[in-house]
C-alpha cells in the first residue's frame, strides 16, 4: 500500500512538473527576529505529532459516524427509532434503545481507550528533548520535540533518537560520517553510514549555524525511505546535490558518532517515518463473510414472519367485520382502523418485536470472543521463543478463525525457512578442497547440545508443572521432544540466549557464526604463506616469487577480508569505531584543492553502497602510503597516476607501507572486535578469514586494515567499492595492495557469474593447464556444495596495470559525475572492470534451516495445505533449500520453467500441461478429467474432498524463475500457469521480486478462490503479506517491516504448525459453532413469539416480558456461549498436531456450511414449538394470566438454550459449569428482583410477584423438566442416530474430527502407541484396539486421504478399479513408488492413526482387495485405481510418454546462465521420455541429478 | 546483562495454556442406553402419577352463551338490557370440595397487544387525580372527565353475576359463594389501591372521575356492602384486570367453602341463576365451570400424558439402541 502510494505520488510529481513541487528550507536562525509570518518555513508542518483520531469535541459525532458504517448498527438504531412511533410502540421506547446504546457505547469506550493510549504516547513523544540552536542564546538549548520547526539546527549526540528528518551538516566523525541505526524504521540491524553534505565536509572548525546562509531545495515530503533528492544553494550561487546519504531519518538512532549537527528538513507528520506509518488494516474473515450471508437470510426470515403476521392480523380483524369485539381497541381518537391499515401498522410493530432475530449482540460477542482467542494465542508458551524473548503477536484481531481455513501457504525462504544465519562451512582454494571437517563437527555439536538440553528441560523443569495439570500431556511432551529432535538447531538454549544478548549489539555474530574451526591443512598453508612472505620481506625479494598456490591462498583470505562493507567496532566502547590513524602528514593541500575545484559535485558512492570509496578530505589525508598522494579518492589517484606514469620505485614493495603492529590507537584486543555487516554472508566470510588469522581490524572509507600472521597489520588503500547489486550478483573492491603495490581488484559473487568472467587461461603452457584444472575442479566442488545445500560464492581477483586502471578510472569518473543515467553508467563501468578475473577459490556457506522446518512443512502438507516458496534467491540455492526442508522430494519430478520470452513461456506452459495430463491422466481431454473427478468425489467422504482442488496434485514440483514468472503472470498466460502450478505438489518461484510475490499470491487467491497465507520476514515480503488473506511475519533477524505489515508475527517458522493446526482449528471451530449457535438461539426465542401470534390475533403481542426479551441475549444467555466460544476444544492440541489432516475440517468449512444454518433454523423452530406448546397445553383452560404463562416459557427457552449449548460443548471445564450455573442463577435472581421491585412500574407487563408465585407452582417445575429434554431429544437422537448408523455400518466415523475426539478419550499410553505405530508404518497396519472400546470401527480411519479407506471404497463400489489397478503399470514409476498419495488432498497415509482392515472387512468377494497386501500393494495409489480408463489399455499410455513434442517444458537445469535452445530442449525431452518410461527405472532420478 | 527477570515468557498456567481440567462427555453406548432408559422410566413414573392425579379432579362445565335454541339463556342473547336466566344441573354424587367456581370465556382475546396495555397502573394504585396515561386511549376521558379505571381492560370488565341454589325439596337453598381472596394477594394488597377516602367516603375520593363507558355503576359502587371489596380493590375487578394469556380462559369467580358445602357439593339438583349482561355471542362463548383442584392445580391431563409419551419414547430409543448394539457388536469386539 505504501508502495502504491509512493508510486502514485511519484507519478503525480511527474505529471505536474511545471509547478514548483519542491520544498525550500531556509535556516530559521535568520528569521528568528522577524515575525512568524515572515518565516519562509512557516507553511511546513511542525514536529508535533498527533495520531489520535478524535478530540474531546469531535469524539461523539465522529465515533458514531464511524460506527454507523457498520450496517447492523444502522439497522438497530432504525429499529429503536421505530419504537418511538406511537402507533406502533411495541416496546417502551427507552427500553428498546438500551441494547443499541449498550453496544454503541461498548465500542465507543473501546475506541476512546485506544485513542487515549495513542494520545498518551503522542504526548510522550512530543515531549522528548533535543538540542535546538537558539540565536539569542548563541548555542544549543533543550527543547521539546514538538517545538522543533523545519529549518531549525539541531545537535544530536550519540545514541540519541532523531526527532525529525534532518540534513546532516556536520559530524564529529573525522570522515564526516554519521552512523545511524534504522532498526525501528526498516528493522535492519546493521548500521548505515550517512555523509555530511558535501559543501560542509571540508569545514575544519565546528559548524556555526550563524554562518550558515544557504537555502535547501528538496522534494516534497514522501514516504520513500530510500530516496531523497535535492540541492543546497549557497549564497555564492553554488549548488550541491543532496542525496539520501545526507538525510537522517526520524526515529533512527545516532550511533558511533559523538555529535552531529543538522538542519530539519521534514518535521512531524511530514517525516518519512510518519508517512510510512499506515494504520492497521481491516480484514474480514471468510467465516464472517459467510456469516453475513446468513444474517441476510435472517432478515429474509424476519420479513417473512412479519408479513405473515401482518396478513394474519388483517384477516383476524376482517373476520369480525363491522361487529368489532369488545377487546378490539379503537385508535386513541376512537376511530376504527381498517384491516389493511392495521396490518400495515402491525407489520412495523412485528419488525420491532421480532428484531431479536437479527442478533444484535452477535457482532459484539464475536469481537469479545476473538479478543479472548487472541489473548489465549498470545499466551501460548509453545509459541514463545526464548532466544529472542518474543512470542506470537496477533496484530489483526479479527481474523483468528481464518487461521483454521488456510489452503495455500506462500513462504519466503531466507529468514523464514532458514535462519538467515550464514555459517562458513567449507571452501576451495586454487582447486583444492578444504572440507573443514572439524567445522562440520562443531556445527553438529550445536545440535546435540541443544537436544540434550531440551531433554533436560522437559524432564526437569517443565515436567512437574505439566504433570499437575494433566499427566498425559506431560508424558506426551517428553515423548515428542525426544522423538523429534530438531535436526538443525542454532545451538543450545543457553548459548542461544547469550547469542541473542550479544546480537543485540551486533547482528550476525552468534558464536556459531563466529567461532569457525579452521581446517588444519589450510591453516598450515596460510601459516606457510605468511612466513614465506615474512622471509621474503626480510630478504627484500619480490613477492611474485611466491608459489602461485600460496599466493592464491593469501589472496583468497585477503579478498574474504576486504571485499565487503563490514565495519569494525570494539565492544569496550560500544559502537566506537576502531581508529587506525597514523599521523604521517604530507603536503597535499594544494592538489586536493585543485581536485576539488575541477570536480565540483561528485557523488560519494558506487551503485548502492553507502560505504563506498570515500571523499577526499583533508582530514583523511594522513596516511601511510608511500605515494605522494595520501588521498584514496579516485580523482586523487587519477591525478597521481597521471603525474607519475613512471614505474614505481622498487623500494615501495615493502618499506613504509608496512605497518608495524603498534599503536596506542590500536584496538586493545583484536579477538574482541565486532564486525557489523550489512548482510550475514559477509559477516560469515570475515569471521572465516579471521579464523585463519587473517583478521579485519579496521575499515575506513579509504583504507582497510588487515592483520596477517607474521606480517602484522597491513593497510590496503581502498580505491573503489563497487557494491553488490542483484543484476551483477557480485561486488568488487579496488585496492592498492600494500605488499606488491599493485592495483588489485577483488571480486566476490555468485558462482554462475564469476565463472563466466574468469579470464581464459593463458595458452597451453603448464600455467594455463593448471588454471584450467583449477577451474574444472572448482566447478565440481561448487556443484557439490550446491548439492549439499550450501550457498556458494566465488572469489576472484585481477591485477590491473596502471594504464588500464587509468583508462577505466577516467570513464568511471565520468560515469560518477554524469547527470543523466548515472546509475546505468556506473553499472557499465563496473562491468568493464570485472572481466578477465583470476579465480582464487570458492566458499560454501551454510544457510541454516530454522528449527523444525522440514517437520513443519511435512505436517502442514498432511494438513492439506499447498506450500509455495517464493524467494528472491537464485534457482540453485532455492532448490537446495527446498530439498533440505523436504519441500521437494527426491522422488519427485521437477518441472523447471525458464523462458526468455512471452512466447517461449506460453509454449512451456502448454507443454507442461500436456505433459501432466498425459502422464497422470492417460488422457488429456477435459471431459474425462471431469468424469474422473465426479467419480472420485462420489466415493469419497464429503469431508475429505477439498472443493478447491479440482486438479489432482501430483508428485511433481514446479520451479520457475523470476523472468519466466513475469511472463507467466501476464493476463494471457496466468490461467495456464495456474493450471500447471496447482497440479504440482510444490511450487518454487526463484528470483522473484517483491511485486511478483504479491502478484502470485493475488493470482492464486483471486483465481482459485482459496484462502491464502503469506509468511515472510523481510521488507521484500511486505507486499505479499499484505495481499494474502492472512499475513504472517517472522520477527527474526531482518527486522520489523514484515512484522509491521503482518496480521500475525511469529518468532519462528515452526510455530506456524501449532498456530494453524491447533489455534487455527480451534478458533475456527469455536467461532463457527458460536455463530451457528447464535443464529439458533435468536431464532428460537423469536419463534416462540411468532407461535404466540396465532393465539393473540396476530396483534404483535409478546408473552415474554420486554425486558427479558431485550436482555435475553445480552445477559442471560451470553456468558456460557462466550466461555464455550473461547475455551471449547473439539479435539485436543496433541491430537490436532499428530493428525494434521484434521485441519481439512476447517479448509472445507465443515463447521459452517450453508445447510447448517438452515438445520439450525429448523432445529430452532422445532425447539421453540416444544417450548411453546408444552406450557400451552399445560396451562390450557386455566386462569393463567399473560406473564404468569410467559415467564415459564422464557425460563424454558433459557434452559433449553443452555442445555443445547451443553450438548454442543465438547469439553467441560469448571468455567463452563460456572457460566451455565451463573446464567440460570442470574435469570432467576433478576426475575425475582424484577418481580418484586415495583408494583406499578414496568408497564405494560407489570409482572409483580409473578416469579415468586411460579416458584410455588408445581406445574412450573414439571414443565421445566420435560420441555428441555423433549426439545433436545431429536437433536440427541439424530446425533446418536448418525453415530449409530456410522458405527453400525462398521466403518466410518462421521468426521475426522470425531475420530480425533475419540482418540482423545483414550488413555495416553494407548494413544501414544497407536500414533507411533501408525507413524512407523504406512497405512494399513493393525492398530491395537483399545480394550474398553464399545463400538466397532471406532478407530477406522475416516478416509481423509488414507489409502486404506480409499481402497476399500473403491473396492466395494467401483469394481472397474481392478482394471485400473492392472493397468497401473502405465503410470510412471515415480508415481507408483509413492505409497501415500491418495487423491487431491495431499494427506499422507502414514499419519492415519491406525486402521483395522480385518475388523472391518465384511466378508465378501472383494475381501482380498484390502486384506491381502500382496494383491494390493500399498505403493499403488488411488490415482491409478480410479483413472477413467476403465476399459484400460496399457498401450494407450505408452505413446504419450514416448512421442515427445518438439520442445519440452521440462529441462534439466544447468547453470543459470547455461544457454538454452530448442535443440537442447528436445534432447532434454528425449531423456525425460526415457526416464518417464515405466520400465526404465534406472533413469528415474535423472531429473534430480541433472537439476543439481 | 541478564534479562531473566524481564522475560516476556507467557505464564504457564492451566488457563492460559488451555489445559484446564475438562470433562468430555462421551457418547458411548454404555452411557447412552442406560441413560435413556433411566430417563424414560423416571418420566413414565412421573407421568402415571400426574395422570392419576389429574383424573381424580372433577370438572363440571356448562355453556350459557345462549346461542342455539336449546341452550340456556337463549332468551338473553339478543336483549340489550340486563336479563336473568337459569342454568340447571344435577350432581349424581358428591362433588368433592373445595369447589372452585370459574367463568370461562373462549375466543376472547385479552392478549391483543393494544388491549393488554390499555390500563394505567399508577391510577390503579390509587392516583386518580393524575391524567391517565396514553395507553388507556380511547378510554381515557369521558365527558372531559377522567375515566376511573381507565383503559379498555377495565371498560370491558365481565359483569355477569351468578347465584347458585341447591334444589332441596323443591325449595331453593342458596349455596354460599365466597368471593374473598379469589384475586392474587399481591394484587389486592400491593398493586392496587383505592384513593384515600375523603371524609370516610370512597365516592368522594373518586370525585372528578367518571365511570368507564360500558359500566353500569361507578367503581366505588362495585360492592357497596363491603368496603374492603369496593373500588379498585374489588376482587372481581382484580381478577379481570389480570389479563389472560390465551384466548380461551377461565377466571375464578367464587369459591364454595362455607356452610354445608365445605366438603363439596352434595348430590342433587342445582340451579344457577345468571344475570346475563356480557355480550360475547358475536365472537365467542361463555360458560361456568365448577371444579376442584389438586396439588397440581386444576384438571389437566396433558402433562401426565406428555410425561408418559416422553418416557415411552426414551425407553423405546434405548431399546432400539440396545438391539442395534447387540446385533452389530460382534463377539470379540468388547474383549
Amino acid at each position: 500500500m505504501a508502495r502504491e502510494r509512493a508510486e502514485s505520488s511519484r507519478a503525480h510529481r511527474r505529471t505536474s512538473k511545471k509547478e514548483p513541487k519542491t520544498r525550500v528550507v531556509h535556516p530559521n536562525v535568520l528569521y528568528e527576529r522577524v515575525k512568524g509570518e515572515e518565516n519562509p518555513n512557516r507553511h511546513y508542518a511542525d514536529n508535533k505529532i498527533k495520531t489520535t483520531k478524535y478530540t474531546l469535541l469531535s469524539f461523539l459525532p465522529k465515533n458514531l459516524f464511524e460506527q454507523f458504517h457498520r450496517f447492523a448498527n444502522v439497522y438497530f438504531v432504525f429499529i429503536a427509532l421505530l419504537n418511538f412511533v406511537p402507533a406502533l410502540s411495541a416496546f417502551q421506547p427507552e427500553l428498546s434503545l438500551a441494547p443499541v446504546v449498550f453496544i454503541l457505547s461498548v465500542t465507543a469506550i473501546k475506541d476512546l481507550w485506544e485513542d487515549y493510549r495513542r494520545h498518551r504516547s503522542d504526548k510522550e513523544i512530543n515531549h522528548m528533548d533535543c538540542l535546538v540552536y537558539c540565536r539569542t542564546e548563541r548555542g544549543y538549548v533543550e527543547k521539546y520535540w514538538k517545538e522543533v520547526r523545519v529549518g531549525d539546527f539541531i545537535r544530536l549526540r550519540c545514541n540519541e533518537i532523531l526527532p525529525a528528518d534532518v540534513l546532516l551538516l556536520s559530524s564529529s566523525d573525522p570522515d564526516r560520517l554519521c552512523h545511524i541505526e534504522t532498526a525501528t524504521l526498516d528493522g535492519e540491524t546493521n548500521l548505515k553510514q550517512r555523509q555530511v553534505v558535501r559543501s560542509f565536509i571540508d569545514l575544519d572548525t565546528e559548524f556555526d549555524p550563524l554562518k550558515y546562509n544557504s537555502i535547501i531545495e528538496c522534494e516534497k515530503p514522501n514516504n520513500d525511505l530510500n530516496r531523497f533528492r535535492g540541492y543546497i544553494i549557497h549564497r555564492n550561487g553554488r549548488r550541491d546535490g543532496l542525496y539520501k546519504e545526507n538525510l537522517l531519518l526520524r526515529g533512527c538512532t545516532i550511533r558511533n558518532t559523538e555529535e552531529a549537527v543538522g538542519i530539519v528538513i521534514y518535521a512531524g507528520h511530514e517525516t518519512k517515518a510518519m508517512l510510512n506509518n499506515n494504520g492497521p488494516r481491516y480484514k474480514r474473515s471468510k467465516l464472517e463473510r459467510q456469516m453475513n450471508v446468513d444474517v441476510f437470510w435472517c432478515v429474509v426470515i424476519l420479513l417473512v414472519m412479519c408479513l405473515f403476521s401482518a396478513i394474519g392480523h388483517g384477516l383476524w380483524i376482517f373476520q369480525y367485520g363491522d361487529k368489532r369485539p369488545i377487546f378490539d381497541v379503537l385508535s386513541p381518537e376512537g376511530t376504527d382502523l381498517s384491516p389493511v391499515v392495521s396490518a400495515i401498522y402491525l407489520f412495523l410493530t412485528t419488525v420491532i418485536v421480532f428484531q431479536v432475530l437479527i442478533p444484535i449482540s452477535l457482532f459484539v460477542s464475536i469481537e469479545i470472543v476473538k479478543i479472548c482467542q487472541v489473548y489465549i494465542i498470545h499466551q501460548d508458551v509453545e509459541l514463545y521463543d526464548e532466544e529472542t524473548d518474543s512470542h506470537l503477536q496477533c496484530r489483526a484481531l479479527n481474523i483468528t478463525e481464518d487461521l483454521g481455513q488456510m489452503q495455500y501457504i506462500f513462504s519466503d525462504k531466507t529468514g523464514t525457512l532458514t535462519e538467515n544465519k550464514m555459517v562458513f562451512r567449507r571452501c576451495t582454494v586454487a582447486g583444492v578442497e578444504y572440507s573443514h571437517d572439524a567445522n562440520a563437527r562443531r556445527l553438529a555439536m550445536y545440535q546435540e547440545l541443544d537436544s540434550e538440553e531440551e531433554e533436560c528441560t522437559s524432564h526437569g523443569g517443565t515436567l512437574p508443572r505439566r504433570d499437575s495439570a494433566a499427566s498425559h500431556h506431560s508424558s506426551r511432551m517428553v515423548l515428542r521432544s525426544q522423538s523429534t529432535k530438531s535436526h538443525r538447531r542454532t545451538g543450545s538454549r543457553a548459548e542461544a540466549k547469550r547469542a541473542s544478548i550479544l546480537s543485540k549489539h551486533t547482528a550476525f555474530s552468534s558464536p556459531m557464526e563466529k567461532d569457525i574451526t579452521p581446517d588444519p591443512q589450510l591453516l598450515d598453508k596460510v601459516n606457510e604463506c605468511s612466513s614465506q612472505l615474512e622471509y621474503m620481506r626480510y630478504h627484500q625479494q619480490p613477492l611474485s616469487q611466491l608459489p602461485s598456490e600460496l599466493s592464491d591462498v593469501l589472496d583468497f583470505f585477503v579478498a574474504l577480508t576486504i571485499c565487503n562493507t563490514v565495519v569494525v567496532s570494539s565492544p569496550n566502547q560500544p559502537r566506537q569505531k576502531v581508529r587506525m590513524r597514523f599521523e604521517l602528514k604530507s603536503p597535499v593541500k594544494t592538489i586536493e584543492d585543485f581536485i576539488k575545484r575541477f570536480t565540483p559535485s561528485r557523488l560519494t558512492s558506487g551503485s548502492n553502497s553507502s560505504s563506498s570509496s570515500s571523499l577526499a578530505t583533508s582530514r583523511s589525508a594522513p596516511r601511510t602510503s608511500c605515494s605522494l598522494l595520501p588521498s584514496p579518492s579516485a580523482e586523487g589517484t587519477l591525478v597521481r597516476l597521471q603525474e607519475e606514469r613512471a614505474p614505481t620505485a622498487p623500494e615501495s614493495i615493502f618499506g613504509p607501507m608496512l605497518l608495524t603492529p603498534q599503536g596506542p590507537a590500536g584496538p586493545p584486543e583484536e579477538g574482541e572486535l565486532r564486525y557489523e555487516a550489512e548482510s550475514p554472508d559477509e559477516a560469515a566470510l570475515v569471521y572465516a578469514a579471521r579464523a585463519y588469522k587473517c583478521a579485519l581490524v579496521g575499515r575506513l572509507p579509504d583504507q582497510v586494515t588487515v592483520e596477517l600472521p607474521h606480517l602484522g597489520k597491513l593497510s590496503f588503500e581502498l580505491l573503489h567499492t563497487l557494491g553488490f547489486d542483484s543484476t551483477r550478483k557480485r561486488m568488487s573492491v579496488v585496492v592498492r595492495h600494500p605488499l606488491t603495490d599493485q592495483l588489485t581488484v577483488y571480486t566476490k559473487g555468485a558462482d554462475s557469474v564469476i565463472m563466466d568472467l574468469i579470464g581464459p587461461p593463458a595458452a597451453d603452457d603448464t600455467k594455463g593447464k593448471r588454471q584450467r584444472k583449477i577451474l574444472y575442479k572448482t566447478q565440481n566442488y561448487l556443484n557439490q556444495y550446491a548439492a549439499d545445500g550450501l550457498r556458494t560464492l566465488c572469489i576472484a581477483k585481477k591485477v590491473l596495470s596502471k594504464e588500464d586502471y587509468a583508462v577505466w578510472l577516467k570513464s568511471h569518473l565520468a560515469a560518477e559525475t554524469a547527470i543523466q543515467g548515472r546509475e546505468e553508467l556506473l553499472f557499465e563501468s563496473a562491468l568493464r572492470l570485472e572481466t578477465n578475473l583470476h579465480l582464487l577459490g570458492a566458499t560454501g556457506i551454510e544457510d541454516r534451516l530454522q528449527d523444525g522446518v522440514p517437520e513443519t512443512i511435512a505436517s502442514l502438507r498432511k494438513a492439506g495445505l499447498q506450500i509455495w516458496v517464493l524467494t528472491g534467491d537464485k534457482q540453485e540455492t532455492a532448490i537446495n533449500i527446498a530439498y533440505a526442508c523436504k519441500l521437494l522430494d527426491p522422488e519427485e519430478e521437477i518441472i523447471t520453467l525458464n523462458a526468455d520470452s512471452q512466447e517461449a513461456c506460453a509454449v512451456l506452459l502448454e507443454e507442461s500441461l500436456h505433459y501432466i495430463q498425459s502422464k497422470f491422466l492417460c488422457s488429456a481431454s477435459e471431459p474425462s478429467d471431469r468424469t474422473f473427478h465426479s467419480d472420485f468425489s462420489a466415493f469419497h467422504t464429503p469431508g475429505t474432498f477439498s472443493p478447491t482442488s479440482t486438479f489432482l496434485i501430483h508428485r511433481l514440483g514446479l520451479v520457475i524463475d523470476g523472468k519466466t514468472l513475469a511472463y507467466a503472470l501476464e493476463k494471457s498466460l496466468e490461467d495456464r500457469f495456474l493450471a500447471v502450478a496447482r497440479s504440482c505438489r510444490s511450487v518454487l518461484c526463484c528470483r522473484s521480486t517483491p511485486l511478483q510475490k504479491s502478484m502470485v499470491v493475488k493470482l492464486v487467491r483471486n483465481k482459485l478462490k482459496v484462502m491464502t497465507l503469506a509468511i515472510g520476514d523481510g521488507a521484500n515480503d511486505v507486499s505479499m503479506i499484505q495481499v494474502a488473506d492472512v499475513g504472517v511475519g517472522i520477527s527474526g533477524q531482518e527486522g520489523m517491516q514484515a512484522v509491521m505489515a503482518s496480521d500475525f508475527a511469529l518468532p519462528r517458522f515452526q510455530y506456524l504448525q501449532k498456530l494453524l493446526l491447533v489455534h487455527g482449528h480451534w478458533c475456527y471451530s469455536r467461532l463457527a459453532n458460536m455463530i451457528l449457535y447464535f443464529f439458533y438461539k435468536n431464532a428460537m426465542v423469536v419463534a416462540l413469539i411468532f407461535w404466540y401470534q396465532f393465539y393473540c390475533g396476530f396483534s404483535g403481542s409478546a408473552m415474554i416480558d420486554q425486558w427479558f426479551l431485550i436482555f435475553f441475549n445480552l445477559m442471560f444467555s451470553a456468558f456460557p456461549q462466550l466461555i464455550t466460544g473461547t475455551l471449547d476444544k473439539d479435539v485436543s492440541a496433541e491430537t490436532l498436531q499428530d493428525l494434521p489432516q484434521l485441519y481439512m475440517n476447517g479448509q472445507n468449512s465443515e463447521e459452517y456450511k450453508p445447510y447448517m444454518f438452515w438445520m439450525n433454523m429448523i432445529d430452532a423452530f422445532y425447539q421453540s414449538l416444544i417450548c411453546f406448546f408444552i406450557p400451552y397445553f399445560a396451562y390450557a383452560d386455566s386462569d393463567v394470566d399473560l406473564f404468569t404463562w410467559g415467564t415459564p416459557v422464557t425460563s424454558l427457552a433459557l434452559l433449553t438454550i443452555l442445555l443445547h449449548l451443553g450438548i454442543e460443548t465438547k469439553t467441560w471445564t469448571w468455567l463452563n459449569w460456572a457460566s451455565i450455573a451463573f446464567s440460570i442463577g442470574l435469570f432467576f435472581m433478576v426475575a425475582l428482583c424484577y418481580h418484586s421491585s415495583c408494583p406499578t412500574c414496568f408497564s405494560p407487563s407489570n409482572p409483580y410477584w409473578t416469579m415468586q408465585r411460579l416458584l410455588g407452582d408445581p406445574v412450573f417445575y414439571l414443565i421445566c423438566v420435560i420441555t428441555p429434554i423433549a426439545a433436545l431429544l431429536p437433536r440427541q437422537v439424530a446425533s446418536q442416530g448418525v453415530y449409530f448408523y456410522r458405527a453400525c455400518q462398521g466403518s466410518l466415523f462421521p468426521s475426522p474430527v470425531q475420530e480425533g475426539r475419540q482418540l482423545d478419550h483414550l488413555p495416553p499410553e494407548v494413544r501414544r502407541s497407536l500414533l507411533s505405530q501408525s507413524k512407523g508404518n504406512a497405512g494399513g497396519l493393525f492398530g491395537i484396539r483399545p480394550a474398553h472400546y464399545a463400538f466397532p470401527g471406532v478407530f477406522q480411519n475416516h478416509g481423509a486421504g488414507g489409502h486404506v479407506s480409499c481402497r476399500r471404497r473403491g473396492g466395494t463400489k467401483h469394481p472397474p478399479h481392478k482394471a485400473a489397478e492392472k493397468g497401473g503399470d502405465c503410470v510412471p514409476r515415480t508415481e507408483q513408488q509413492d505409497p501415500r498419495r491418495c487423491g487431491p488432498a495431499p494427506s499422507e497415509a502414514d499419519t492415519l492413526p491406525y486402521s483395522n482392515p480385518h475388523s472391518l472387512a465384511p466378508s465378501g468377494p472383494e475381501d482380498h482387495l484390502h486384506t491381502d497386501p500382496l494383491l494390493d500393494p500399498p505403493g499403488v495409489s488411488l490415482v491409478n485405481r480410479v483413472l477413467p480408463c476403465a476399459p484400460f489399455n496399457p498401450q494407450e499410455c505408452v505413446p504419450l510418454t514416448e512421442s515427445p513434442p518438439a520442445s519440452s517444458p521440462l529441462r534439466p537445469k544447468g547453470g543459470e546462465n547455461s544457454p538454452r535452445s530448442q535443440v537442447t530442449e528436445g534432447q532434454d525431452f528425449k531423456e525425460r521420455g526415457d526416464q518417464v518410461h515405466p520400465k526404465d527405472t534406472s533413469k528415474e532420478d535423472f531429473f534430480q541429478t541433472t537439476l543439481l | 546483562m541478564k534479562t531473566q527477570e524481564t522475560t516476556s515468557r507467557p505464564d504457564n498456567t492451566a488457563f492460559t495454556q488451555q489445559r484446564l481440567p475438562a470433562w468430555q462427555p462421551v457418547l458411548s453406548a454404555g452411557i447412552v442406553i442406560p441413560g435413556f432408559l433411566f430417563i424414560g422410566l423416571a418420566f413414565i413414573g412421573i407421568g402415571i402419577g400426574l395422570f392419576i392425579t389429574s383424573q381424580s379432579i372433577q370438572v363440571l362445565e356448562r355453556d350459557y352463551t345462549g346461542t342455539g335454541s336449546s341452550s340456556a339463556c337463549s332468551n338473553c342473547v339478543s336483549s340489550n338490557i340486563s336479563c336473568f336466566c337459569q342454568l340447571n344441573f344435577s350432581l349424581s354424587a358428591l362433588f368433592p370440595g373445595p369447589v372452585f367456581f370459574y367463568y370461562g370465556l373462549s375466543n376472547y382475546y385479552q392478549n391483543v397487544r393494544k388491549y393488554g396495555v390499555s390500563r394505567d397502573d399508577e391510577q390503579l394504585w390509587g392516583d386518580v387525580s393524575k391524567s391517565p396515561c396514553s395507553t388507556c386511549g380511547p378510554y381515557q376521558y369521558s365527558q372531559n372527565m377522567t375515566i376511573a379505571p381507565c383503559g379498555a381492560i377495565a371498560n370491558s370488565m365481565f359483569n355477569d353475576s351468578f347465584t347458585l341454589y341447591q334444589l332441596v325439596n323443591m325449595t331453593k337453598k342458596t349455596v354460599p359463594l365466597d368471593g374473598k381472596g379469589i384475586a392474587w394477594w399481591t394484587d389486592y394488597s400491593i398493586k392496587f389501591r383505592n384513593p384515600t377516602e375523603v371524609y370516610g367516603s370512597l365516592a368522594a375520593a373518586f370525585n372528578g372521575t367518571v365511570k368507564p363507558v360500558n359500566w353500569a355503576k361507578p367503581v366505588y359502587d362495585l360492592d357497596p356492602s363491603n368496603p374492603a371489596n369496593n373500588g379498585f380493590l374489588n376482587q372481581d375487578f382484580l381478577v379481570w384486570m389480570r389479563t389472560a394469556a390465551l384466548p380461551d380462559f377461565w377466571k375464578l369467580y367464587r369459591r364454595i367453602n362455607a356452610g354445608d358445602y365445605v366438603s363439596g357439593l352434595p348430590a342433587g339438583n342445582y340451579t344457577l341463576e345468571i344475570q346475563y349482561n356480557y355480550p360475547v355471542a358475536d365472537f365467542g362463548r361463555k360458560s361456568v365451570i365448577f371444579t376442584n383442584v389438586a396439588w397440581m392445580g386444576a384438571r389437566n391431563s396433558f402433562l401426565g400424558i406428555a410425561y408418559l409419551v416422553m418416557g415411552f419414547l426414551c425407553v423405546v430409543m434405548s431399546m432400539v439402541m440396545l438391539i442395534v448394539y447387540a446385533k452389530f457388536n460382534t463377539p470379540g469386539e468388547d474383549s
